[in-house]
């Protein structure tokens, strides 16, 4: 227990300390934790601790990582990106593996070996490329696009090279291996349920497991979480969603599949159901931490005694490996035409070894394939190409972004649908809102926290997600950081003058529309920040009002033009008395406010009586004939000209 | 330097070809005030005093509007209904607009040969023009002939819109640099962007 409070505070206090520092200094928060990870490795080694074993544990982040990749892709958005999945990534890794074993036959090493490791070395880091696209906001565009592609067959590819990979065994490593292990089962300690059975019988598990998790995210998932949501307890959500991606991991290591590409296809078929954005919110903090350990690990993982008696070595394999890889990604974005600085993005972003590196060479020693000195030294490559990858964003931050701003001028387009709208409540106000901002073609994603409304709304196909948009973690993973605009249509009134406190502080791109239940809201939400505020009855009185003037014989133009005036003689005494309200005092003792509201409210008596003219306005100016004395001084004049 | 405000009306803006580019460079222009009507008065419900004063505080006036049924939009008509007030623009004390020049930039369906007495428009554009001209003449501002582009709709195909923004890019580059010669032309004369009257030097 000692023992895991000890290295629970090192890992926390190293990242802590190392990737605010790192952050700030526009390293990107993997360069803080891989720093992290070296700083803490002398204490690591004398504690001894197994940071291998800690770094297997830790991969399981990749795993939600890739769960929380796949719920952001619909299957249709997968379906539309296979060209470049197949293609893009199929070359990549075909072309890299063949180059590299190449050059390493040519360096003299046996063919099989020489295929090992340009299988692994082809492989890039999905956990640092994905993490670091997120961080920047990256992801969308299209070498973002392009790089996930890569990754994503990477991936899945990981799967047939450890199918692989025992096949290249080498007979005199296999014999040594049986004389350290003796009669021992292979070190991989599996789980594994295929083993005993043959070829087809293990590609019809395989496909049992897959539709399984298809068919159990389509239709198990959702009367659990119902079922869970009736509760109300927040950590069962999270309990849930963790067991749920458990459960896919373990079921794929038991059939003998990727657990990564076994989340991946839960988050796919998840991608459109009401509980993604809670899915999203309950998994990613867990995805962090976990990430965050594993990138520490890889720091702490690199050997410098090795390392610096091998320096000219490790370090001129490390850049050639680099500078292979990013000349083949180069020529594939030539000839999928990916344009402009995305060309270098992706070049330049995929151009490292990655974390199934790691895992690849590990089973190849296990397998007998690689000698365990030379993997040794691979295994330094692999890291240290990973701890050079936040350079290479910053030399395309720093460098290309900055280039191409200045060439791809581009006329702006009229009219910028890109960017979401967040409507937080989808009842009789929201759902009002959300109908006309999807008829315009917006996008919208709308939160709704009663399961029971969602029900009904989504048989009617509309698009609304199960969370309460109060939580910071479901805004996030909403999407408010891309977000242009929030609509809020929540019924509690203290709850959407929070929301409103808490975006427009941290969120001031967001533009709010906030509903005020009655006029006092409407100080609190103005105090709160936001400056477009709809009284929820506001409208329909001013409507009515129109309605009785016209009922009484008023002209319904002379009705029109006198509410109007209504509606903005209240609109500039709500501006008034809004900025002399506050929010800490009680209206009633706020003597300020007082004063004015029975400035105004005087001033209406007297309208009421007839003795002012407190309801003109701007509209009555117009049209208003000149007077009898007007009309006789220009009848002077134009004879004075005639 | 002349201050010059642009008032742009068009009730069908994303439809636009020629007017909307127009209207996007006139927002690039420097030192130039741009009010889309539509844009600030979408229920139509123009503020009189906040319209009188950007009057006072400019010296050209240019309205620019595709012609809509000989006339302009709507919109622009509910301005000068409610904001040329007597005693304001014209009448007893109304002389507010004096010495001012307003001056036109639109564009028409029809072809410039339709626009005559043989033509199938019957009259010459001027003449569709005069309710504005005499407008002007009324708040004692000088009318400067208009800037057309004819044929508007077909502009696109053959190639007219580019020079014809670049033409009013000019054109209001030069009025703000008083490089525009305002008295240039008679009552039926209009210009386009091969003839118009920009000076190299003010």
């Amino acid at each position: 227990m000692d023992g895991f409070l000890l290295l629970a505070f090192l890992f926390l206090i190293a990242g802590v300390i190392a990737v605010p520092i790192a952050s700030r200094l526009g390293l990107g928060s993997v360069l803080g934790y891989l720093i992290a990870g070296i700083v803490i490795s002398p204490i690591l080694n004398l504690l001894h601790v197994d940071v291998v074993s800690i770094q297997h544990f830790a991969e399981f982040g990749v795993v939600m990582m890739l769960f929380l990749v796949g719920l952001e892709l619909e299957p249709r958005m997968l379906w539309t990106m296979r060209d470049k999945l197949l293609g893009l990534g199929g070359l990549q890794v075909g072309i890299t593996a063949a180059l590299i074993m190449a050059i390493a036959m040519a360096l003299g090493q046996p063919w099989t070996i020489a295929l090992a490791v340009g299988m692994v070395f082809s492989l890039s880091s999905t956990a640092i490329v994905l993490q670091t696209l997120n961080e920047k906001g990256l992801m969308k565009s299209d070498g973002g696009q392009s790089s996930f592609s890569v990754l994503l067959f990477q991936d899945i590819a990981v799967i047939p090279m450890l199918a692989f990979l025992p096949l290249l065994a080498l007979p005199e490593l296999q014999e040594m291996a049986a004389a350290a292990h003796g009669a021992a089962d292979d070190g991989h300690g599996s789980i594994s349920l295929v083993d005993r059975l043959n070829g087809w019988q293990r590609a019809l598990v395989t496909v049992g497991a897959i539709a399984f998790v298809v068919i159990a995210g389509s239709y198990l998932t959702r009367p659990i979480f119902r079922f869970i949501a009736v509760a109300r307890l927040r950590e069962l959500f999270t309990a849930t969603a963790l067991l749920l991606v458990i459960a896919i991991a373990l079921l794929m290591v038991v059939v003998g599949l990727s657990p990564a590409l076994g989340t991946f296809l839960a988050g796919v078929v998840l991608a459109n159901s009401e509980y993604r954005h809670e899915l999203e919110s309950n998994i990613d903090p867990f995805k962090g931490l976990l990430l965050g350990v594993f990138f520490i690990t890889v720091g702490a993982a690199i050997e410098f005694e090795l390392l610096f008696n091998n320096l000219g070595e490790i370090v001129g394999l490390t850049l050639g490996l680099m500078a292979l890889k990013a000349i083949v990604l180069y020529g594939l974005s030539r000839v999928f035409r990916i344009e402009g600085a995305h060309r270098w993005l992706f070049t330049l972003s995929l151009a490292q070894a990655g974390e199934f590196g790691f895992v690849l060479l590990s089973f190849s020693v296990a397998s007998s394939v690689i000698a365990p000195e030379l993997a040794e030294r691979l295994l330094l490559v692999v890291a240290l190409s990973m701890l050079l990858t936040p350079v290479l964003f910053i030399v395309y931050e720093k460098w290309i972004v900055r280039r191409f701003a200045v060439s791809q001028e581009r006329e702006p387009d009229e009219i910028d649908e890109e960017g979401k709208v967040i409507v937080a409540g989808h009842g009789r106000f929201g759902g009002i809102v959300n109908r006309i901002l999807l008829s315009a073609g917006f996008k919208t994603v709308v939160l709704d926290y009663q399961s029971e409304q969602l029900e009904r709304l989504r048989a009617y196909g509309v698009k609304v997600f199960f969370g309460d948009a109060m939580r910071p973690d479901l805004l996030h993973a909403a999407g408010i950081e891309e977000a242009r605009m929030l609509v809020i249509a929540i019924d509690d009134k203290e709850s959407a003058t929070e929301l409103v406190h808490y975006v427009t502080e941290n969120y001031p791109h967001v533009y709010i529309v906030a509903r005020a239940m009655d006029r006092h809201h409407v100080y609190e939400l103005w105090s709160a920040g936001c400056r477009d505020i709809i009284r929820e009855t506001f409208d329909s009185s001013v409507r009515a009002g129109r309605s009785a003037l016209e009922a009484l014989g008023v002209h319904p133009y002379d009705a029109e033009r006198q509410v109007r005036g209504f509606v903005i003689n209240d609109g500039k005494q709500m501006f008034d008395l809004a900025s002399s309200y506050d929010p800490d005092i009680p209206a009633h003792e706020n003597e300020e406010y007082v004063r004015r509201t029975r400035e105004y409210l005087d001033r209406y008596a007297d309208a009421m009586k007839g003795n002012s003219a407190a309801f003109a306005t701007r509209l009555d100016r117009g049209w208003v004939p000149p007077t009898a004395e007007d009309v006789e001084a220009e009848t002077s004049k134009a004879a004075d000209d005639d | 330097m002349a201050k010059l405000i642009v008032y742009y009306a068009h009730p069908g803006h994303k439809y636009s070809h020629v007017n909307c580019k127009m209207s996007r460079a006139a927002l690039e222009v420097d030192g130039v005030t741009y009010v889309d009507l539509y844009a600030d008065y979408p229920r139509f419900d123009i503020n009189v005093d906040v319209e009188q004063q950007r009057l006072l505080d400019h010296d050209v006036i240019l309205f620019q509007f595709p012609m809509f049924w000989y006339s302009t939009p709507s919109i622009l008509k509910e301005w000068q209904d409610i904001v040329l007030e007597h005693g304001f623009a014209y009448g007893a004390g109304g002389d507010n607009l004096a010495g001012k020049t307003m001056i036109l930039a639109i564009t028409a369906a029809g072809p410039e040969d339709a626009y005559s007495a043989g033509g199938y428009q019957h009259y010459p554009i001027r003449d569709f023009l005069r309710p504005l001209e005499q407008t002007a003449n009324l708040c004692e501002m000088r009318f400067a002939p208009p800037y057309v582009l004819y044929s508007a709709l077909k502009a696109p195909k053959v190639g007219e819109v580019e020079p014809h923004v670049e033409g009013y890019r000019d054109l209001l580059k030069s009025i703000r640099d008083d490089r525009y010669d305002f008295n240039a032309g008679g009552v039926n004369d209009v210009f386009g962007y091969a003839t118009l009257p920009i000076r190299k030097e003010s």
